[in-house]
């Protein structure tokens, strides 16, 4: 058994798990945040992206012991106050989810994805970057879609306060 | 339509809580003293048990019982079964084989389930099934479906001589070898249809909770139609009376068909969650949806398309073997049958169809309904064949179409369907267009100069939605009415509660639903609240597969607010001295037409309530029910261009354009029936280009037991796609909807197929179509 500890959606945790439990597990089980999902376990689907350090990881393949003083956000901390954010709201506006299972996965990475390119994204890029995460309801179409608005809205955004 | 109404591009209510991570699916849900389940599957396609040894395991740390097969028995639990009978030509009932919720004697395919484990821990329940012995006398197993029915091959179920369950068929037999004995020309074609894994991104899980001192069951699951998981559990395996056991399927991450099946594992954990005295939940991981979640497809065909000298079609005949797997799944008899056979009369006139399916067991998981159904391999077989025809005639493959079109409705075909609507030729005109199909020389010559082969290809599907009107399945061996069950209750303040037996698991139905509310009472989609998924609040229905949900689950609500709003004009003209005729329903108010007298809907509403003045005799309250029986299927169809180019080197191919122009009846909200579109058209593409369920023949493992080894599609695997519709409303059900679930699943192989097999100037190519596969093909070509 091993006592973690971690920052996870601001606030600092720590809890009693099996030395082999995955972080992915550590959130769900240990803290109760279900919105980060399980949906394979060859660390192919990225159901289970959340953000460690500020990147974008699989909580599949990761131990709970490694993120031990690591700083995690998961989908549930993405946004604060009610409001969504810009991805969330792009993925709202233009149906880029049905089951809604991906969704928390394919949200946390896009955050990185836009983080690293900025307003510049592509289709192509996108479609390359979102390789790591399924969706098995949405033929990736609007997520596609929701990705680039949300860049597009973020990088003139940021534009508007430069 | 007004911007909440009917045809409105409204963003979904439910999205909220999917994009902050407070879904409520199965695996999320805890409750106090929760312990989990680890199940001991056969790791043999065939064998006999020998012996069970749990003595080991039971000793590990965290284990509260481990349970099998014997007990499960000797408490009563039924097998599970096929709820669709079928009979043989010669008249004799299918041969169903006994399905064992824990195998005890025989285990018939590898995942087969023998064993519960209930630990504190998952972790726990896992090491101790890998102390758990078990000692196999292991048998010769079979794999593919035409290899089972031959001599000498493993016999899987004593009840099904050489491994047939059934021999059917559909069509007149004579007419249609005379057809194709004095056809002009007949193409001919052995056509695979490769076996897939569904794939829900969530994996099937389910908690189980016995509450003893209520002798009560709670059972939240995974499932399309909770209430079909209650009454089978029910009425044929013995866990409970209905009265004793409530389902819940919350927020449910996908189906396509794979949850609509009552599996091993619900029965299981209800049941030991009483042996144990605790909540028992599993979830399945990935390898074991590969190994036990329903498979899709599985279809081996021999057809023979007639033509006379006018290039019309004059004859149809089907030959298909059908593989079932290893047990016969809750609706898996109807998928090859009456799913598939009934549509092999595409969008053509046909005056002469034969259909001919054996059902065959074999050492592979269960297989059963997957998005579409029967119809995309029916469509499969229908639309590769015209294209190849087309190209064996020299002509054009949208003029043998066109030649070939039914065009007036309604159309009784040979096999069974009575096509009530559509105009074919409007979305093919609207697909050539869109696609700019005339300058596809330029496009493919200019291809030819980057060393890249180009090719374009089509399919013109038709498929029956809207399942099904119940006296005729009833009469085709369903075992259930296919019906749909509605209930509006008005609040006293004139929100308003929608229960439905549709169930929601992707589709968007608190939003489509909410729009026909608030477009039919000009009431806020905000004060609508649908409610779905619990058998406790919804009083029954049949829950949501074959694209019914709007055909048949909306009608219903049709029904009931038909009856509301009956009501409520009665109540309004009574509290406004006027005539119930004169009454109208606008922008949330009753009025008396031609006058300003108006009242607004809550105190309508609350009048109903406070009954202090309400037409005499009248009771009081505003909620009403409904049941709506479809009078025919609905027939969604269309026509898919698919451009690719082929590159000689590698075999790859790449999609450079995917058209869909499709005919769904009236639409409620056309956002989410596009995103129906696409998700349906990348499981399409997903099968013609990479999806393959493969076991090893000579053991029966499964090979593609991870997404290391099936190929899911993924975003860089894809295009997007343009799509557009074209409408003919239903005649068949009140709001003249026709369903758009599955189109994108059906329409889309063949159009892929097509287009590769004239790029590399080969039709011998099977799906999927790897790079391997269409290098080898390409190259045989020269
Ligand atoms: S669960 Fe982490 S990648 Fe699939
Ligand atoms: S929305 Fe269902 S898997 Fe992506």
């Amino acid at each position: 058994m091993a006592k973690v500890k971690m920052t996870v959606n601001g606030r600092q945790v720590g809890s009693e798990c099996d030395d082999r439990t995955l972080l992915v597990h550590f959130i769900r089980e240990n803290l109760g945040l279900t919105g980060t999902h399980v949906g394979c376990d060859t660390t192919q689907c990225g159901a289970c992206v959340v953000h460690m350090d500020g990147r974008s990881v699989k909580s599949c393949s990761i131990l709970a012991v490694q993120a031990a003083g690591s700083e995690i956000v998961t989908i549930e901390g993405l946004s604060s106050g009610g409001e969504l954010h810009p991805v969330q709201a792009a993925f709202k506006a233009n149906h880029g989810l049905q089951c809604g299972f991906c969704t928390p996965g394919m949200v946390m990475t896009s955050v990185d994805i836009i983080r690293r390119h900025g307003a510049q994204l592509d289709e192509a890029t996108v479609r390359a970057e979102l390789e790591g995460n399924i969706c098995r309801c949405t033929g990736y179409h609007n997520i596609v879609k929701s990705v680039l608005a949300a860049a597009a809205e973020m990088g003139s955004a940021k534009e508007a306060a430069e | 339509m007004g911007l909440e109404g009917i045809g409105a591009r409204v963003v979904r209510k439910e999205d909220k809580r999917f994009l902050t991570g407070k879904g409520r699916y199965t695996d999320d849900m805890t409750v106090p003293g929760m312990k989990y389940a680890f199940f001991v599957r056969s790791a043999h396609a065939h064998a006999r048990i020998v012996s069970i040894d749990t003595s080991a395991a039971k000793d590990m740390p965290g284990i509260i019982d481990i349970l099998g097969g014997k007990e499960l028995q000797a408490d009563g639990i039924g097998n599970l079964i096929c709820g669709w009978m079928i009979h043989s030509k010669d008249g004799s009932p299918m041969k169903m084989g006994a399905w064992r919720p824990l195998a005890h004697e025989t285990v018939r395919y590898v995942g087969d389930a023998i064993a519960i484990v209930v630990a504190d821990s998952l972790a726990e329940a896992r090491d101790a099934a890998e102390a758990v012995v078990v000692e196999y006398d292991v048998l010769p197993a079979v794999t593919q479906a035409s290899r089972a029915l031959e001599a000498g091959q493993p016999q899987i179920h004593p009840e099904a001589s050489n491994n047939l369950i059934f021999d059917w068929q559909l069509g007149d037999a004579d007419s249609t070898d005379a057809a194709v004995a004095r056809a002009a020309h007949v193409t001919e074609m052995k056509i695979v249809n490769n076996r897939l894994s569904p794939n829900p991104m969530e994996p099937r899980a389910t908690l189980g909770i016995y509450d003893e001192a209520e002798d009560h069951y709670t059972c939240y699951t995974t499932s399309q139609n909770p209430h079909v998981a209650r009454l089978v559990m029910s009425a044929f395996y013995n866990v409970a009376p209905e009265n004793k056991l409530r389902v819940i399927a919350p927020d449910v991450g996908g189906g396509f068909g794979s949850k609509i099946y009552i599996y091993p594992e619900e029965i299981v954990c209800l049941w030991a969650s009483k042996k144990t005295g605790v909540p028992v939940k599993w979830t399945s991981d990935r390898t074991e949806a590969f190994l036990t979640d329903a498979h899709g497809r599985d279809h081996e065909t021999t057809v023979k398309m007639a033509f006379d000298a006018d290039h019309r079609i004059i004859g149809l005949k089907v030959d298909t073997i059908a593989n079932i797997g290893a047990y016969m799944s809750l609706f898996s008899s109807a998928t090859p049958t009456y799913l598939y056979a009934t549509l092999l009369s595409g969008q053509y006139d046909i005056p002469a169809i034969h259909a001919n399916v054996r059902a065959v067991y074999t050492n592979t998981a269960p297989v059963d309904a997957y998005r579409g159904a029967g119809r995309p391999e029916a469509t499969y077989v229908m639309e590769r064949t015209m294209e190849t025809a087309a190209r064996e005639l020299g002509i054009a493959p949208a003029e043998l179409r066109r030649k070939n079109f039914i065009r007036s409705f309604p159309h009784q075909t040979p096999v069974i369907m009575n096509y009530d609507a559509g105009d074919f030729e409007a979305s093919l005109n609207a697909a050539l267009a869109a696609s700019d199909y005339a300058g596809f020389p330029a496009r493919k010559a200019e291809a030819a100069t980057r060393g890249m082969k180009r090719g374009i290809g089509m399919s013109c599907y038709i498929e029956a939605c809207g399942i099904a009107p119940s006296a005729a399945v009833g009469s085709l061996g369903a075992g259930v009415g296919l019906w749909e069950s509605a209930e509006v209750r008005v609040n006293a303040v004139g929100t308003i509660e929608v229960l439905t037996g549709s169930h929601s698991h992707g589709q968007g139905h608190e939003t489509t639903f909410a729009q026909l509310i608030a477009d039919r009472f000009g009431v806020s989609m905000d004060s609508v609240n649908i409610v779905h998924g619990d058998t406790d609040k919804v009083q029954m229905g049949m829950g949501t597969y074959g694209s019914r949900s709007g055909a048949v689950g909306m009608s219903a609500i049709v029904k009931a607010l038909d009856k509301v709003e009956a009501k409520a004009k009665k109540i309004a003209a009574h509290l406004m001295e006027a005539d119930e005729s004169d009454i109208v329903i606008e922008n949330g108010e009753l009025k008396v037409a031609g006058t300003d007298k108006t009242l607004p809907w809550f105190q309508v509403a609350l009048a109903a309530y406070t009954a202090h003045n309400l037409p005499s005799g009248m009771e009081p309250g505003l909620k009403e029910t409904a049941f709506y029986d479809p009078s025919n299927f609905t027939f969604p169809a269309g026509c898919y261009i698919c451009e690719v180019e082929v590159d000689p080197e590698t075999g790859k191919t790449q999609i450079v354009q995917f058209v869909a122009a499709d005919d769904f009846g009236n639409i409620i909200n056309p956002m989410i029936v596009e995103g129906q579109v696409h998700g349906g058209i990348a499981q399409g593409i997903g099968q013609a280009l990479l999806e393959a369920v493969h076991y090893d023949p000579a053991n029966g493992q499964l090979i593609t037991a991870s997404y290391m080894d099936y190929a899911m599609p993924r975003a860089d695997d894809l295009p997007s796609f343009q799509v557009s519709h074209q409408t003919t409303p239903c005649p068949s059900n009140p709001l003249g909807i026709k369903g758009c679930g599955e189109a994108g699943a059906i329409g889309s192989p063949p159009a892929l197929i097509n287009a590769i097999t004239d790029a590399i100037g080969n039709n011998e190519l099977n799906m999927p179509a790897t790079p391997q596969k269409v290098w080898l093909a390409a190259n045989a070509a020269h």
